[in-house]
């Protein structure tokens, strides 16, 4: 009798098992299409596909593969600017005006003509939308009431740009480079605006097309935008209508991926062509095995720890010079961002006009106890540390943690989501954060303002620069040097103003900046000219082919 | 073993209406009950939580004066108790608003990602259940024995051990090194726009389609993850499973079949797992509802674009559109997994259906 239960159960498990493992199928090898390039990206940072709103690193790529500009950062000098849909352009002699032809016969991926007026509507909206990214352009004094006269076009192919200080016109240019520089198709996105009542807080009468663009596409740039699911992946097709050389793919898709591991394991499978968040440990795997390659380019953001002056102890000179003491930065360097940073203590990354590229700091706990004594805190402090939870980060702030208590100070680990250690580094109610900052645009004042300008340091200051955030009051001078060198237009002596800003703050900020990160990414072998850009917003893929 | 069926008087079936009433009358008090409840415990958690939700609308590098602005459109200066009253208006009216994060209607999103958790979770329950009884059945036959003890084994590494590990573990064996299961997502990129889905239920979509390369497809991906939530709620149902077996076979009928003369098989899988299959029934629905909800875990793992992995997201970026809506899903679905699970109950067990 229970010999016939046996069997009963026995093929009942055996029958699930088999089928299981018979429907699963037998070993396929997984390859991409040869027209299609596949990345596997974190792409959950999309919010918005719109030019004139997007500010996240994600949505800045995509931009910049499926948008034309008037002018982009020449990837190999990036202290030039080279024309996009502008062919010439000129600067006024008094440094105001900025004359720019178009090259003829240009069209969006739609068929309609790229003309001046497009260039013109689409700064317009940027500047009355005023959302996160539109102070790269109302900076140069655009708003709302004067934007029609100061951006407009004369004529179908001239377009002029005003602005109201004859700054360098690097820095001009090199704004115009920033995403908010795209130009959308004005017929296009006229089709598509909504309605909106005016208020005190928007007085216009419509979006500008804002709704419709948030998921649409009105560009003309080598790929066309075809989809956008949040979380789950962007869809560029190739844009024959396109002025330039036409892309080799047909098609490149960005499948959100989370998961270092996870991207490891697609890529060697074939699943996926490119990798583009290895963490060091997954990256040496793959830069190990032959059937892959690896690509790695220094990026425009550094990565720091700050203290607030609002806390006594952190506010003593000498207690912010010894912390630049009591890091480990050849630990951290050789371990933790082991091929995606390289230690850097200024902050203006590399590649960028001015760079300075001194480290003076090594971990020197005798020279920092010697400081703490002359701040009469030789027995340490204890003191928090508002960390987000994810690598390298929370490394470094452990790492940080021991070579403080060397030196008797304690530090408490913080830990949090990254949303909420920033509102509380937001709200200046932090001791010590750590995070990273990235340039806003590829020019030398984006670093420099948010390091070295703030104007009222109350909490009700309107400038919220990080040196705002950290309640450093910065001297006036240093501020003053920081907005002259705005107007400098020679640009070795602009190079020379920011370097010595550099020095300064790097001696005497409460800022312990530790890193520059270098993007990487992992490749399939049979992927041609796949190459990461100096800057988040110029990994173009126009040139990318598979064999 | 018919229960004797006495002729229905008037006083009875008034009585019976009048029972139905209450039922159906506390069935809806419950309901209002939950779902006020739902609604008071995510608006609160939506508040206390030390993020700013203007951030999420606006990404990190937003400028200070458009965080105040959006601040201020949003409505978060307004008193506590007038955002609850319009947060509870809105809902009332179907309307959960758009989520910050994707920029579609909570609606919409929740019918787009609600299927793929349904279809792996739906897969999980019967793989699950499949493996999972006959295992508990065999372990309480068998009780003491090596076979029970390598099910409790089984059911306890099931229970102990965190399923991202053995995601990773089960990727790493099955996709990269033996190559028999597809991954990552739910569907090859290949067949991504080639092929429309009706319903959802992507393995359903293309049955029906006849598509059979995509249905090919569609397993490939859903398999490892769905036989990992299966491997979980199979480590519970067995356990399950092997005690209410134990209780009935200890039952005084099973000694009657016997003596009758019945066969083993038919005492066991006819009589005792007939008697089990009530409580089990529960026991199963509640394991349903838990893969339901989502499994952040796998579903982060295996890059699938399920409801687990919304709520988590959006949860995470104070997108309170979307995780009220997630919610109310989720309450939703326990909801009616709890009546169904009431209606089998009463279909199963003769007991329930007369009194």
């Amino acid at each position: 009798m229970m010999h016939s239960l046996n069997k009963h159960v026995r093929m009942l498990t055996a029958g699930a098992a088999m089928s299981l493992i018979l429907m699963a199928g037998a070993p396929a090898f997984a390859e991409t299409p040869a027209d299609t390039l596949v990345e596997g990206w974190a792409i959950d940072d999309i919010i918005s596909m719109d030019p004139g709103e997007a500010f996240e690193l994600s949505t800045a790529e995509v931009t910049a593969n499926t948008y034309s500009y008037l002018v982009r950062l020449d990837i190999n000098d990036t202290s030039k600017v080279v024309g996009d849909l502008a062919e010439s352009w000129t600067v006024s002699d008094d440094g105001l005006t900025y004359t720019f032809k178009l090259k003829p016969d240009t069209k969006f991926a739609s068929g309609n003509p790229v003309t001046a007026e497009d260039v013109a509507y689409s700064i317009e909206r940027v500047v009355k939308l005023d959302k996160s990214p539109a102070f790269i352009l109302t900076q140069f004094g655009l708003t709302g009431d004067n934007v029609a006269e100061k951006a407009k076009a004369t004529d179908a192919s001239t377009f002029t740009f005003t602005v109201d200080k004859a700054y360098a016109p690097s820095f001009v240019l090199n704004c115009l480079t920033a995403t908010v520089g795209a130009v959308v198709d004005k017929k296009l996105v006229l089709e598509h605006v909504a309605a909106v009542t005016p208020s005190a807080e928007y007085k216009y009468d419509n979006d500008f097309g804002n709704e419709w663009l948030k998921t649409g596409y009105a560009g003309s740039g080598a790929f066309k935008l075809r989809e956008w699911r949040a979380n789950e992946v962007v869809v560029m097709e190739r844009n024959d209508n396109y002025y330039g050389e036409k892309t080799p793919l047909a098609r490149v898709i960005y499948r959100h991926m989370k998961e270092s591991s996870g991207q490891r394991l697609a890529l060697e499978a074939g699943d996926i062509d490119v990798a583009r968040n290895l963490e060091p440990g997954d990256f040496d795997a793959v830069s190990k095995n032959a059937e892959l390659a690896t690509t790695n380019a220094p990026k425009g953001t550094v990565y720091y720890f700050s203290l607030n002056q609002k806390n006594a102890n952190l506010a003593k000179p000498e207690v912010a010079e010894a912390f630049k003491y009591l890091v480990d930065y050849d630990a951290i360097g050789s371990t933790l961002i082991k091929g995606i940073g390289e230690i850097h203590q200024t902050f203006l990354p590399k590649g960028v006009l001015g760079e300075l590229p001194e480290n003076p700091y090594k971990l020197d706990v005798a020279k920092a106890k010697e400081l703490l004594a002359k701040a009469g805190l030789a027995d340490g402090f204890s003191v928090t540390m508002d960390v987000r939870n994810t690598q390298p980060i929370t490394g470094i702030a452990e790492s940080i943690q021991q070579t403080l208590a060397q030196a008797n100070i304690k530090m408490e680990i913080v830990p949090g989501d990254g949303k909420q250690t920033l509102t509380k580094y937001r709200a200046r109610t932090h001791d010590i954060y750590i995070g990273q900052w990235g340039q806003d645009y590829f020019d030398p004042n984006s670093n420099a303002e948010t390091f070295t300008v703030n104007p009222d340091n109350s909490d009700e200051g309107k400038n919220k620069t990080l040196a705002w955030r950290n309640a450093w009051d910065v001297p006036a001078e240093w501020t003053a040097e920081s907005k002259a060198a705005l107007l400098e237009k020679d640009a070795t002596k602009r190079a020379d103003m920011y370097k010595d800003l550099q020095k300064k703050v790097l001696e005497k900020s409460p800022f312990v900046v530790i890193f520059q990160q270098t993007e990487v990414a992992g490749v399939r072998g049979n992927v041609k000219g796949f190459k990461l850009g100096p800057s988040f917003d110029t990994n173009y893929v126009f040139t990318v082919s598979k064999d | 073993m018919s229960i004797p069926e006495t002729a229905p008087t008037a006083g009875r079936s008034r009585a019976r209406a009048n029972g139905w009433v209450k039922s159906v009358l506390r069935f809806l008090v419950v309901i209002v009950t939950t779902y006020l409840g739902l609604l008071a415990v995510t608006f609160f958690i939506g508040r206390v939580i030390p993020i700013d939700p203007v951030l999420a609308v606006l990404g990190d590098r937003a400028p200070a004066h458009v965080v105040e602005r959006t601040r201020e459109l949003m409505g978060f200066n307004k008193p506590l108790y007038e955002q609850f009253y319009i947060y509870v208006r809105d809902a009332l009216t179907g309307n959960f608003g758009t989520s910050v994060l994707t920029t579609n209607p909570v609606m919409a999103d929740i019918r787009r990602v609600f299927p793929a958790t349904l279809e792996l979770a739906t897969l999980g329950t019967i793989i699950g259940s499949l493996i999972g009884v006959p295992l508990g059945v065999l372990a309480a036959v068998k009780r003491g024995s090596i076979a029970d003890q390598i099910v409790r084994v089984v059911g306890l590494v099931g229970y102990s051990v965190p399923i991202f590990w053995l995601a990773l573990l089960s990727l790493l064996f099955f996709y990269a090194k033996l190559r028999w299961v597809a991954y990552p997502g739910r569907i090859d990129i290949v067949y991504e726009y080639s092929f429309t889905p009706i319903t959802g239920l992507y393995l359903l979509d293309s049955l029906w389609q006849g598509q059979w390369d995509v249905f090919r497809d569609v397993f490939r991906h859903i398999i490892l993850p769905a036989s990992l939530l299966g491997y979980f709620s199979l480590a519970y149902i067995s356990r399950m499973t092997r005690s209410f077996m134990l209780n009935e076979l200890g039952q005084e009928y099973i000694v009657a079949a016997r003596a009758k003369g019945l066969s083993e098989t038919r005492i066991i899988w006819g009589h005792a797992l007939r008697n089990a299959a009530v409580p089990l029934v529960t026991v199963i629905a509640l394991s349903y509802a838990g893969l339901l909800e989502g499994s952040v875990l796998t579903e982060t793992v295996f890059a699938w674009p399920g409801l687990g992995l919304y709520i988590t997201n959006s949860l995470q970026n104070a997108d309170m559109n979307a995780v009220l809506g997630g919610t109310i899903v989720i309450g939703s679905v326990f909801i009616a997994i709890n009546i169904l699970s009431d209606l089998l109950y009463r279909t199963l067990d003769p007991r329930t259906r007369a009194r």
